[in-house]
């Protein structure tokens, strides 16, 4: 198990390093850089006359004038050695503030909608399995596939008019106005957990299904198998016999596919966010890339990677716990 | 030894069953699977039950222990009953398949192990884990002193090394190993019937040898009686006391095992026997076949189930009436015409 473990955390710093350089990459794609988007910025208007030199004074101030290695080098030994992601251009301080409070608040939408999804889907997708071809399982079957068929921001509308007008929450937004600027307290908590109901519920009615699915299908299979028979004919009781046996095994399809579904909520969470008014990553990121706000742009995509990595990694763990043919095959 | 089992004596009734009728609800409307079995075993015997596939065999003990799916339906009219441990007799039938009465009986009374020894262990368990499982169902024992009786278990079946076994899991077993497994889950509270559902065929010969004279080591040892379907007549042989030969959910012949080889009566019986490879009986150079296929049991033949391939089929007879069970001897029963007068 140490070994598996070794290996699989070898090779996710592998991955990162790649994934490191990829970002990189792609915060250099877009054409011009941020001393244009400076001068624009600072002098559109003005009417001064800004020369190709003064540009290039810019381009060394900002150190945008050294070639591509000594960028990345400089930009990876501030993050591994000083967790500093380089400035933000655009809000003329460091990365690190702008981000800030976002990927916390990003991280309790993911942790909230994968908890929500998992705590549905798991007891759900077992009753439905067991009691097969009843009505429950035809309406959760129903319902499941209207949260696939429905568009996302749809959703978000529709739950968003709906914990307006029926439960009275201020509309958008992570806070209510009273507590925006409040200091932490069980009230503010409070507070953020009835904000993240309707994002929460919104991202993970699809995963939810999606899971729901794949958990009746693996019980359906399971629960035929001579080992649950066998089980029986030793005189388990039914109860027992089914969360031994079949609902153990419908979980591995599930650690297995955490990464998945983070994979999901991450591209699907800046549309909801822009439709709820969300402070998060996804809709930051896209306004940096915007600005050519690069160096924010870079932190958010690594820092958004590292989490689908690691909990790619963590599902990978939780799968060769579950599963004993794993680690044994695999180690 | 507990004191109730002294009472317990070898040639006492242990289980009957009388006209058993089992249905399964398909598709395409109700398909009868076992139709009017009656079996009568004693408490340290073997009955062997021999028949091609589909004939009925696996289905009418599977309903022994309630464990047939949803889809079967066992007749009002049917009765199963069974001796248990404690001297009290109760009808098996009356028993919901999902009761605390009937999970009592299984493993604790009545046993079950299966044609498959891999798909019978569940692969994310270890084998102590299903054996302690099967010793907690019945006693009232701590995880340690389980541990203790499973390993015990183990090494009873012949297992080598049984505390490095306990700790694995099925797929680092053998397919004997496992099958032995399976025996000692199926023996660990020490049932007074041991139900053995093809327990050799998925082995290769040498070890079916070896599972074979371990089941009837442990016969001797711990006097439970058992029920040991197959379609290998040479199996059959080496194990059963008696013999019922089942043909499309009847039991067409019944007799002690000396005879059913020795003085066979229904056609089918002398069929069965016949198709039999021997060696050094090589003048015909062909082995016998019985004619035609099975019939579908969607469609059942009128009259007597076998008249459609039977040698001996006498027409306006056969193909009309039900044949009754003719007595040959008070051990021997045969339902053919030929032996009616």
């Amino acid at each position: 198990m140490a070994k598996f473990m070794l290996q699989r955390f070898i090779g996710m710093m592998v991955t990162m390093l790649f994934v490191s350089i990829l970002v990189f990459i792609i915060m250099e794609l877009p054409p011009g850089d941020y001393a244009d988007r400076y001068v624009f910025r600072k002098y559109a208007g003005s009417g001064m006359q800004i020369t190709e030199s003064d540009l290039r004074n810019i381009r060394h101030e900002l150190g945008l004038d050294k070639p591509a290695y000594v960028r990345y080098s400089k930009w990876i030994y501030g993050i591994v050695t000083r967790f500093d992601f380089g400035p933000s251009f655009a809000f003329e301080t460091s990365a690190n503030v702008v981000i800030g409070q976002r990927i916390w608040l990003t991280m309790a939408i993911l942790f909230s909608t994968l908890i929500l999804t998992y705590t549905i889907s798991i007891p759900i997708g077992i009753y439905a399995a067991v009691r097969r071809h009843s009505i429950v399982d035809y309406s959760l079957t129903v319902f499941s596939y209207l949260g696939l068929a429905l568009p996302n921001f749809l959703l978000a509308l529709i739950m968003l008019y709906i914990s307006v007008n029926v439960f009275g929450a201020s509309v958008g937004g992570l806070f209510s106005p009273e507590f925006e600027e409040a200091s932490w307290s069980f009230a503010k908590f409070v507070d953020l957990l009835k904000h993240l109901i309707v994002p929460a519920v919104v991202l993970a009615w699809s995963a939810t299904a999606l899971q729901l699915q794949t958990i009746r299908a693996t019980m359906l299979d399971e629960l035929n198998k001579l080992s649950v028979t066998a089980a029986r004919a030793r005189g388990v009781s039914e109860w027992k016999l089914l969360l031994k046996y079949p609902a153990r095994l419908a979980l591995n399809p599930v650690a297995g596919s955490i990464g998945f579904d983070i994979n999901r909520i991450f591209s699907e969470l800046p549309i909801i966010a822009l439709v709820l008014g969300l402070p998060e990553l996804g809709e930051l990121l896209i306004r940096s890339f915007i600005d050519l706000d690069m160096f924010v742009a870079g932190a958010i995509l690594l820092m958004l990677t590292f989490l689908v990595v690691v909990l790619n990694f963590v599902s990978d763990i939780l799968l060769a716990i579950l599963d004993p043919r794993i680690k044994l095959q695999g180690g | 030894m507990e004191t109730a089992e002294n009472y317990l004596v070898k040639g006492d009734p242990l289980l009957e069953i009388k006209d058993l009728k089992v249905s399964f609800k398909t598709d395409e409307g109700i398909i009868p699977a076992v139709d009017g079995v009656n079996i009568s075993l004693k408490r340290g015997h073997t009955l062997g039950l021999v028949g091609e596939s589909g004939s009925g065999k696996s289905v009418s003990t599977w309903a022994v222990l309630q464990l047939l799916p949803k889809s079967a339906i066992i007749h009002k009219g049917s009765s199963i009953k069974f001796h248990c441990k404690d001297g009290e007799s109760v009808e098996l039938t009356d028993f919901k398949s999902k009761s605390r009465e009937i999970r009592n009986i299984r493993g604790g009374e009545i046993s079950l192990i299966f044609q498959e020894p891999m798909s019978s262990f569940s692969p994310v368990y270890t084998v102590g884990n299903q054996i302690m499982e099967a010793v907690r169902a019945h006693r009232d024992v701590s995880k340690e002193e389980a541990e203790g009786i499973a390993i015990d278990m183990l090494s009873r079946v012949g297992i080598p090394n049984p505390k490095r076994r306990f700790k694995q899991y099925p797929f680092e077993l053998s397919g004997g190993m496992r099958q032995r497994a399976m025996i000692s889950v199926a023996l660990s509270s020490n049932p007074s019937l041991l139900i053995a559902d093809e327990p050799t065929t998925a082995l290769d010969v040498t070890i079916q040898a070896q599972v074979l004279n371990l089941m009837k080591e442990l016969q001797e040892e711990l006097g439970m009686a058992i029920i040991f379907i197959t379609h290998n007549l040479g199996v059959i042989a080496q194990i059963a006391d008696e013999i019922a030969v089942m043909y499309l959910g009847g039991i067409v012949e019944q007799g002690t095992r000396h005879d059913i080889f020795h003085n066979p009566k229904h056609p089918y019986t002398m069929n069965l026997l016949r198709a039999i490879p021997r060696l050094g009986k090589t003048d015909g150079g062909r082995l016998v076949a019985i004619e035609g296929q099975i019939p579908s049991p969607m469609e059942r033949p009128s009259g007597c189930c076998f008249h459609t391939r039977c040698s001996e089929y006498m027409p306006d007879r056969c193909n009309v009436n039900i044949p009754q069970i003719t007595q040959i001897s008070p051990e021997h029963t045969v339902r053919c015409f030929l032996y009616e007068s």
